[in-house]
């Protein structure tokens, strides 16, 4: 029998108060416990960054951390990003403009890393485009129209 | 569900940690930042049956002077210390090697004493401490002792912490106002894994010369290997390209680096042999501006 323990996590702007086993990860306990499936699993060890979400509002991989690890702290995850399930951020408005996404399973964690890196950079060359989402594996695109989408989110987003 | 069974622990004091790690010995395994230990459990590559997650421990996560040098608590996250005001000198030898370390997503939860007690060869924080002739301050049952960073990397993820012991900082000697540093390193990606990782410090004094030096490799062995003849070789004369390249090709020599799938050994000496001039060569810069 696994041990558990009781935890209390803020996900967009939501309490969800929940007991988890200690060994489950921030990213599992997202989908499978309380149903929150747009944050994607893919390496499971760090690589890939498709679990990434917003930790206190910086950027981390849910994949590494635990769930209990989460208890008290505020997450916000790629549901999280538009005002409204009618509407899109701005940032997803520019990549479904400049097909920045082909199957999508990368997708939620380059939402992630790009509002997180907008939010810090204004104008960014190409080059730091493309570092920046070094931590973020696509298999499908070839990565130049993801960093089209990113110039143009740039544009579009006011903040 | 990934990582094998574990009794998890979450202490919030120095004292409550060391009462575990005395309690459970090997048994027990320390988690900070997670960005290594958690893969490894992933994977199971590790399967402790206690984990001791220390985030709690807030009195580990510190950064700032103690009399002249820099003391860096060990739970200080890299983005910390990355985006910490620090003086251009030879302390910048630390952002300038965080730059290397993974993602920012890695770094906003990595940890600087995680990195160090981890020690992997190829990281780039145990060579930037090398280079600089850190000290680790390491908590057990007996006290507090200081173990200088040339002992304390012991081999393959090998420290010189013990089992019951914790490392609670870094501290980080003072050196000359005119010094400067460069971290440059060849990865496949950026954020991976460094195949050769070269951290340097270098002081200028009055006439030019190098006043003094600290000169670490990561990747090429076990362990960072600090490049002692370079360094001695330098200390005294002018900061010649000449030179630099003649130390570095016969410190390049002596080396046995891995080989692997990555790169052969030669590869990696070739390396070397580029990569300690540059970054000598930065420093210097660095120094004189």
């Amino acid at each position: 029998m696994d041990a558990t323990r009781s935890i209390t996590v803020t996900v967009n702007d939501t309490r969800y108060e929940r007991t988890v086993s200690v060994r489950t990860s921030l990213a599992d306990f997202l989908r499978h416990d309380i149903g929150l499936t747009g944050t994607h699993v893919g390496c499971e060890h760090g690589v890939c960054g498709a679990c990434t979400l917003l930790l206190d509002g910086e950027p981390v991989r849910s994949c590494l951390m635990l769930a209990v690890q989460a208890d008290g702290h505020e997450l916000t995850t790629v549901e999280g990003l538009a005002g409204s399930q009618d509407e899109l951020h701005p940032i997803q408005q520019a990549f479904w403009e400049n097909h920045g996404l082909q199957c999508g399973f990368c997708t939620p964690g380059i939402l992630m890393t790009t509002y997180d890196f907008l939010r810090r950079e204004h104008a960014p060359t190409a080059c730091a485009i493309r570092e920046a989402l070094a931590g973020n594996i696509c298999r499908c695109t070839g990565y130049e129209n993801i960093v089209r989408a990113v110039q143009a989110a740039d544009q579009g987003w006011e903040r | 569900m990934k990582p094998a069974p574990f009794d998890y622990f979450d202490p919030t004091t120095v004292e409550e940690t060391l009462g575990l790690l005395g309690e459970f010995g090997d048994e027990a395994k320390l988690l900070a930042g997670g960005q290594s230990l958690l893969p490894m459990l992933n994977l199971r590559l590790a399967r402790p049956s206690k984990l001791v997650d220390i985030n709690g421990v807030t009195a580990l996560a510190h950064l700032g002077t103690d009399g002249d040098d820099l003391l860096i608590g060990a739970l200080t996250r890299q983005r910390t210390l990355e985006d910490a005001d620090l003086p251009d000198g030879a302390w910048s030898v630390l952002p300038r090697a965080l730059h290397h370390v993974g993602h920012v997503h890695i770094r906003n939860r990595g940890t600087v004493g995680g990195s160090i007690a981890h020690a992997d060869p190829a990281a780039e924080l145990p060579a930037a401490s090398c280079a600089l002739g850190a000290r680790m301050v390491i908590r057990g049952p007996s006290g507090e002792r200081e173990v200088p960073a040339e002992a304390f990397f012991r081999g393959y993820f090998t420290t010189a912490v013990g089992p019951d012991e914790l490392l609670t900082a870094i501290r980080v000697p003072p050196w000359p106002t005119r010094s400067g540093a460069a971290f440059v390193e060849v990865a496949r990606r950026h954020g991976d894994f460094a195949q050769v990782g070269v951290a340097a410090a270098v002081a200028i004094g009055d006439e030019g010369e190098v006043r003094r030096a600290g000169i670490a490799v990561a990747g090429v062995a076990t362990e960072p290997v600090i490049a002692v003849a370079v360094v001695d070789g330098l200390v005294g004369q002018q900061p010649a390209a000449a030179l630099v390249e003649q130390l570095a090709a016969e410190f390049a020599a002596g080396l046995t680096p891995p080989a692997d799938l990555h790169g052969t050994a030669e590869y990696r000496r070739q390396l070397v042999r580029h990569l300690l001039p540059r970054a000598v060569d930065q420093s210097v810069r660095a120094a004189l501006t």
